[in-house]
């Protein structure tokens, strides 16, 4: 359960003279769920999108499994993302495809995969994600909101990867249905040994799942490491989030359950 | 930790019945299973180093079989073991009739659903009569800025366009009845077939179907993208009227502005082939003139602009039905705005057939 498998290091992400990021590091270790919080604006989801590789950062270094993945290019580049599932905000399905479809459509990048087995294992990805066998044929425009996240982790799943990126999991989810979400990512990663990114805001989630939480203020990462340490950060905008109404009442929950 | 799985190797080697696999088996080396591993019995999976849910997936469905599964680690075991609690239990499929009596329910599916898609578009022309009938009851509650708007998109921007068809129509008319009627030596009867195709048919009915391409995507595109964004619920949430606030000042720009336009296309055909007939045939403008005058009925002027507000109100009703019948997605946007088109220049098509038959059976 030790070495990280994501570091980012130096990072500086800047869009035009408006400047997201400034000597940013991060890590993410092996097999640990890392909760990234901040407030609105403070970059969260452009860091995740600069980790897959989706944002060029102006300076500083993003290493993957021990490589840097602004240097990648070709076949190399490929293979590391097939390490990886990134699961969007609203689950950015393909509209014009079935949930199942959807989920085929990483699996069609394997060579020599006969098309009961796509099928077959688009299904089970979909039943693990927690949806039911009827949501295989439906389009996403059928789906509501956190069926849709769900049918979003099943395509993130579909080729078993080793880290798992979440932007906003939880967002926009009733309080049940973003329990079972939480409870569904922890089953996951104990289950496929799973390292887990996630960025949200969801004081619930952070206390339900999150082995580390790294706190997102003044353009880098301002503190990390578990509930309690941070519960101790007198940093103004830290104590207000863990300390706030909200998050006493995620504290009670949090506790009663267990 | 820094390999990567682009090169997996997988062992396979069938011998007595049973399939022994040795090295990573997952999603990528799957496909690499020899062809006879199906009929193996047994499968001895001590040599493995690495299975992941594909490869879990295959081993429960073979142990489903009655394969017996030999030599898994502890952890490969809890890894089979989630993937059988979460193996999807497929639904009752209600099997789907074959054959002829598909093609039948298809059939029927058809004309059920062009039958209800008349029956929405008399609804919708009905709600535009009732907002057209409240506006004028409470003036207050009508649009003008709006209409004023609509007007202004729907009617004045067509302008250069309907313009220059109709001038090249006339010019085409002028050009191909020249070639026709000089053999004849009938030259000077191309005024009236000018004069009579263009202010009877063809400038209504051209300027008819580019404002049906201009506009009923627009009017689609428009109303849905307000849909899709829960704009229109919002407004009757708020109490605002979507059949006064967005369709009658749509349809009512149109209804206003379509014949202007037919009339701008007449003059602009006219011109066309009055500049064609001088050219090739030599008939001065001013001889066009007096022809035109003296041979061409006035009938034909009325005849055809008085289709404008039908054929406007054919447009606006089906844009405005194909925009509220858009759902959440933007692909059915598309799709809508597209059949808003083709619907609306068949429709205006087909309606200019009855006319026709309507003016020919009155005698007009």
């Amino acid at each position: 359960m030790s070495g990280n498998i994501i570091e980012v290091r130096g990072l500086r992400t800047q869009f035009g003279r408006h400047v997201v990021h400034d000597g940013l590091d991060l890590d993410l270790r092996q097999g640990e769920i890392l909760g990234v919080v901040g407030g609105s604006g403070t970059g969260k989801s452009v860091l995740l999108r600069t980790i897959v590789g989706l944002n060029r950062p102006t300076a500083g270094t993003v290493r993957v499994f021990g490589q840097d993945v602004g240097a990648l290019a070709g076949p190399a580049r490929e293979a590391l993302e097939r390490r990886w599932g990134v699961m969007f905000q609203g689950g950015a399905l393909f509209s014009s495809l079935t949930v199942r479809e959807n989920v085929e459509v990483p699996l069609r990048a394997v060579p020599g995969l006969a098309p009961e087995a796509r099928r077959g294992l688009a299904e089970l990805k979909v039943s693990m994600a927690g949806l039911p066998w009827s949501a295989n044929d439906k389009y996403p425009s059928d789906l509501s909101g956190g069926m849709r996240k769900r049918a979003g982790l099943a395509r993130a799943l579909a080729l078993d990867p080793e880290i798992l990126f979440l932007d906003e999991p939880t967002a926009g989810l009733d309080p049940i249905g973003a329990d079972a979400f939480d409870r569904l990512i922890v089953e996951l990663r104990d289950a496929l040994d799973l390292s887990v990114f996630l960025v949200t805001h969801d004081l619930d989630t952070l206390h339900a799942c999150c082995d580390r939480i790294a706190v997102l203020a003044e353009n880098k990462v301002l503190v990390s490491g578990t509930m309690a340490e941070m519960l101790r950060v007198d940093h103004p905008w830290v104590h207000e989030y863990f300390h706030g109404p909200r998050a006493r009442a995620a504290m009670a929950t949090g506790r009663a359950k267990e | 930790m820094a390999s990567l799985p682009a090169d997996p190797k997988l062992s396979a080697a069938v011998s007595d019945g049973a399939l022994l696999l040795a090295g990573e088996f997952t999603v990528w080396t799957l496909g690499q299973l020899p062809p006879e591993a199906g009929a193996a019995y047994r499968l001895e999976l001590s040599g493995l180093t690495r299975i992941d849910t594909a490869a879990a997936w295959y081993l429960v469905g073979r142990e489903r079989q009655g394969a017996q599964l030999d030599g898994l680690t502890g952890a490969q075991a809890r890894l089979l073991d989630t993937v059988r609690q979460a193996l999807p239990q497929p639904d009752a499929e209600t099997a789907a009739p074959a054959g002829w009596r598909r093609m039948l329910e298809q059939t029927g599916r058809r004309m059920a659903a062009a039958l209800l898609f008349l029956r929405e578009i008399a609804e919708y022309l009905g709600r535009f009569l009732a907002a057209l009938a409240r506006g004028i009851r409470h003036p207050g509650d009508f649009r003008f800025t709006s209409l004023v708007y609509h007007c202004q998109e729907t009617g004045l921007r067509a302008v250069p366009i309907v313009a220059l068809m109709s001038f090249l129509i006339g010019i085409v008319l002028a050009f191909q009845g020249a070639v026709q009627l000089r053999q004849f030596g009938a030259e000077v009867f191309v005024i009236d077939l000018i004069a009579i195709s263009i202010l009877r048919e063809l400038g209504i009915l051209l300027t008819a179907i580019i404002v049906a391409g201009r506009t009923a995507s627009a009017l689609t595109a428009s109303i849905g993208s307000m849909k899709m964004n829960e704009e229109i619920d919002a407004m009757r949430t708020l109490g605002l009227d979507p059949d006064m606030v967005l369709i009658l000042p749509r349809v009512l720009a149109l209804i206003i502005t379509l014949p202007i336009l037919g009339l701008i296309a007449n003059i602009a055909g006219l011109v066309g082939g009055a500049l064609m007939s001088w050219i090739e045939l030599g008939i001065s403008p001013s001889m066009f003139r007096y022809r035109l005058l003296a041979d061409t009925s006035v009938d034909h002027v009325i005849v055809g602009l008085s289709k404008a507000p039908v054929f406007a109100l054919i447009i606006g009703v089906i844009g405005c039905h194909a925009g509220m019948k858009v759902g959440k997605d933007a692909e059915s946007l598309g799709a809508e705005t597209s059949r808003a088109v083709v619907n609306a220049i068949f429709a205006v098509i087909v309606a200019d057939a009855l006319f026709s038959i309507f003016f020919s059976e009155v005698g007009l």
